[in-house]
């Protein structure tokens, strides 16, 4: 049991059901103490209808969670498990080992300071191990015990543990462990675990639990340079105004002269208020309230640091991102990324390679799957402030959020900076959109045709267009197909091309409207993310969205391009509608129901939602 | 200059507490603090009054009453909200008080599920609350060890473990559609002794329950149930006796069984953990409703 004066220490195990990992981690709880009677009662009966022998328990079951992980005997999520010693207090991340749970392993290793890797001695070193080990080494882990399990099947043969000792400290030179221990243990009988065993006096080493209570994680923390993301802005009344935060590293004293970022504001620290009185100093870990001097302008999302030794401000970075979810990741769209307490929209500019976790190669690669890692360039919205993870775990790590369904997509560790948005400026015009437009005599707007190919879009574009230019309004049509042949010829139909070609359009629809123009856009654009993306380039009440709404089966009836007739073929593979979806807006400025609209009277529509906006 | 400060282990699960508090006083429109008058709630209004220090708590308390709490918590939950200030908000199941459901007519899953389960969503959509932060740990159960500290719930606050989000580091997703809620779990890395040790060093007051003294108790099935008042029925011929008892957990007295304990303060407590080994959910008869008992209530919305 811990002592109040006692420490914390947060650790991973990583390895599978066939390494003896639940055993182990069961038989630490076990020895530790922690497991109340009624549980070990529990544990018994458990283990008797699973047919082991009376008295010896299967520790196993200690750690299996859910009904539905205990029927399929498998660990499926990141378990947190809890145990003291006297000098000590433990968290454990137990998680699955499979490659089709890296999703869970990285998520445990984001808290831990400390990883046990299981080998199983009657195996070897597996590729497996080797997987975890870099998947450790890329979260920033450097404590690592290699747990060499099963030693008992092995008949203790020292020349055997030494060999894979060995064979992992070769392996793992690369990965920047600050410490790597080699333990030859048995989970099942409990030997290394908590004492050492008599089975291997050619051991002089610690035990598992011996290496987990003196091993020092958080000296460099709190040496690292000051960085407070600020989040919570405390205004109980007009005279107070505190900053809430948890200084992720360094430590800061009163009267330090801070900086906040990306804004650059500077002051100096008046009080660290706590409820027991101020506070000299705080330090790493500790959740605070700052006043400052000065009335500067700081708010959620900013990070305070020291004027002599700030993070990284830009609206661009390279990082390693790695896809946490079934939907894949689409160089193009855009999400939105917490970079410690600020949450911007960012969009994967290039995905450079994917990562071959098993060799650490460099692939190929347009999307990222479910539990693959890659190494990308991101653009932001705005400056964010940030670290290479490398140099800060906190403030170097980033998450990436579904706009529409807010789930967490995807986990980020900063590689660094990029400086290109700074070395481009802005290069600013002496005639303006609004000149321009009213040399035209107009607003520029853009009809944004959107529905399933063959619905009538380019039909009713053209219509359009025509009685506008007849009506001496300035226009352009840019038209899906058209635009295919030339700006977009690289691009196929896949979701990552389908994502990149609707922002190239955008982003030339914004030019156009920049000059002037009426942008008429007629491409199918399936998915709402873009749709939206592409809406978010403009003002406001600048974009009108038209919905050619028609069934699949009307547009399949028409199909006076045999397109339809050839993806029913299975010639043409991510046909909208057929093996690829669409997606319909929930809001359109405008709907046309093309069942009871001819396209004359669908053109008058579309110009009646146009003079609506305002000329 | 002064030296630095060494944090121990209470100290980093405070600040990890904290944190999250705060997280949810940026982030959420309208947070509720779930109040049960218990240890682990006097912990989190403690941790909660600390992170919005010295401003006054951004957030109202609800308590769910079953009508069947001791009335020493009901004594002291109206004594904590007056001495401190708070805004409370009591909220009972009037349907299912008006039916008279309770422990003995309708058994205690159904009892449970009507004045409990049911009554906590009835207010959380009638207040509106997109954010109910609670006292849950990961250590009480099996089922617990895997949730979330911020956990999804759909309209019909139904928790599906498929939609729940990996958290990565501490950077917490807070976002939600409209309609969908957060459950939120400060306490979620503390163990019952952090708890205790945390009490005894921050001197927390806790319902006197939970120390031992003379309480008027019959044993059932091996569980000393406390006569808290006349409606427990007793059975012909079972007769209150006075036992030297404590509680470990508190909840509706007909469903909350009591230790034989000598343990009188906090500090004797945090002795008696270091020694017994009987969780603490033990005491609770409506875990033990069936296996897998407390995740399939969480399924449906029990806390």
């Amino acid at each position: 049991m811990a002592a109040a004066g006692a420490d914390l220490l947060r650790f991973i195990t990583c390895g599978s059901v066939d390494d003896g990992k639940s055993t182990l981690i069961g038989r630490l709880l076990y020895e530790s103490h922690v497991l109340p009677a009624d549980q070990l009662a529990a544990l018994d009966a458990d283990s008797r209808r699973r047919g082991q022998p009376a008295g010896t328990p299967d520790f196993s079951l200690l750690v299996d969670g859910l009904a539905a992980e205990r029927e399929q005997s498998i660990t499926i999520d990141v378990a947190y498990r809890h145990f003291a010693t006297a000098r000590r207090r433990f968290i454990v991340a137990d998680t699955p080992g499979h490659e089709q749970y890296t999703r869970n392993m990285v998520t445990g290793a984001t808290t831990a300071d400390a990883a046990v890797l299981l080998v199983d001695a009657h195996e070897g070193l597996l590729a497996q191990t080797q997987r975890h080990a870099r998947l450790v080494s890329l979260l920033g882990i450097r404590h690592v015990l290699v747990a060499i399990n099963k030693m008992d099947r092995v008949g203790w043969s020292r020349a055997t543990f030494e060999r894979l000792a060995d064979a992992f400290r070769d392996f793992a030179c690369p990965l920047g462990f600050a410490d790597i221990a080699c333990v030859p243990l048995s989970a099942l009988y409990g030997d290394n675990v908590t004492a050492a065993s008599t089975n291997s006096p050619w051991y002089a080493g610690p035990t598992l639990l011996g290496w987990l209570e003196t091993i020092d994680v958080d000296s460099d923390r709190v040496g690292k340079p000051l960085r407070l993301p600020v989040q919570w802005v405390n205004r109980p009344d007009a005279r107070f105004r505190g900053f809430a935060g948890t200084l992720e590293s360094g430590a800061v004293r009163r009267g330090d002269t801070l900086v906040a970022l990306p804004s650059g504001a500077q002051s100096r620290v008046a009080r660290i208020v706590a409820p027991g009185g101020d506070l000299e100093a705080a330090v790493a870990g500790q959740a605070v309230t700052l006043t400052l001097e000065t009335g500067i302008d700081v708010g959620r999302g900013d990070l305070l640091a020291h004027v002599t030794d700030p993070p990284a401000v830009a609206d661009q970075l390279e990082a390693t991102i790695i896809w946490m979810h079934e939907a894949p990741m689409l160089p193009g769209r855009a999400y939105f990324a917490r970079i410690g307490t600020r949450t911007v929209t960012g969009t994967i500019t290039a995905l450079k390679h994917r990562i071959d976790v098993a060799t650490h190669g460099e692939l190929a690669a347009r999307t990222l799957e479910l539990n693959d890692i890659g190494v990308c360039t991101l653009a932001f919205d705005q400056p964010v402030a940030f670290d290479s993870y490398a140099d800060n775990r906190a403030t170097g790590a980033l998450v990436l959020i579904d706009r529409l369904t807010n789930d967490t997509v995807g986990a980020g560790t900063v590689r660094f900076a990029l400086r290109r948005a700074q070395n481009v400026h802005w290069q600013s015009l002496d005639v303006d959109k609004a000149q321009r437009a009213a040399q035209k005599a107009q607003r520029p707007r853009v009809l944004w045709f959107t529905g399933l190919s063959g619905a009538g879009k380019s039909t009713i574009a053209n219509l359009v267009e025509k009685k506008l230019h007849a009506a001496g309004r300035h226009t352009y049509l840019l038209d899906g197909d058209n635009v295919r042949h030339g700006l977009n010829r690289d691009l196929g139909f896949r979701d990552a091309d389908r994502v990149e070609n609707i922002r190239r359009v955008a982003e030339v629809a914004r030019l156009m409207t920049d000059a002037g123009l009426i942008v008429l856009v007629s491409f199918i654009s399936p998915f709402r993310s873009e749709r939206r993306m592409a809406r978010e380039l403009f003002a406001a009440g600048e974009f009108l969205e038209i919905h050619v709404d028609t069934t699949l089966e009307a547009a399949e009836s028409r199909d006076a391009k045999g397109l339809y007739a050839k993806a029913r073929r299975g010639e043409l593979a991510n046909f909208t509608g057929i093996d690829s979806p669409y997606e319909p807006p929930g809001h359109p400025e405008l709907r046309i129901d093309t069942a009871t609209t001819t396209p004359e009277e669908a053109a008058d529509l579309v110009i009646a939602c146009l003079e609506r906006a305002g000329r | 200059m002064p030296a630095l400060p060494r944090l121990t282990h209470l100290d980093r699960l405070e600040a990890e507490s904290i944190h999250i508090l705060r997280e949810v006083f940026a982030a959420c429109e309208r947070p509720v603090l779930l109040y049960s008058i218990g240890k682990d709630s006097s912990v989190l209004l403690h941790l909660a009054a600390r992170a919005c220090h010295p401003g006054r708590l951004p957030l109202p308390l609800l308590h769910v009453d079953t009508g069947w709490k001791f009335r020493e918590m009901i004594a002291f939950r109206d004594a904590t909200a007056r001495q401190l200030g708070l805004e409370l908000i009591v909220h009972r199941n009037e349907a299912g008080l008006r039916a008279g459901v309770s422990p003995f007519t309708h058994g205690s899953a159904a009892y449970t599920d009507i004045m409990k389960t049911q009554a906590l969503r009835e207010a959380l959509d009638a207040h509106g609350f997109d954010a109910a932060i609670g006292g849950a740990r990961r250590d009480e159960e099996r089922s617990r060890a895997k949730e979330r500290i911020f956990s999804l719930r759909s309209a019909q606050h139904r928790w599906d473990p498929r939609r729940q989000r990996p958290e990565l580091w501490n950077l917490y997703n807070t976002r939600h559609g409209p309609g969908e809620s957060l459950r939120v779990f400060p306490l979620s890395n503390w163990t019952e002794l952090d708890v205790w040790q945390y009490i005894a060093r921050e001197r927390i007051d806790v319902v006197p329950l939970y120390f031992a003294a003379e309480r008027p108790v019959v044993e059932r099935d091996g569980q000393l149930i406390m006569v808290d008042d006349g409606r427990l029925p007793l059975a012909p011929g079972e007769r209150p006796v006075l036992r030297r008892v404590r509680f470990r957990t508190l909840g509706c007295y007909p469903l909350t069984a009591a230790m034989p304990s000598e343990a009188a303060s906090v500090a004797d407590i945090v002795r008696e953990l270091e020694g017994v080994r009987v969780s603490e959910r033990q005491g609770r008869l409506i875990d033990h409703d069936g296996a897998a008992s407390m995740e399939r209530k969480k399924r449906e919305g029990y806390f």
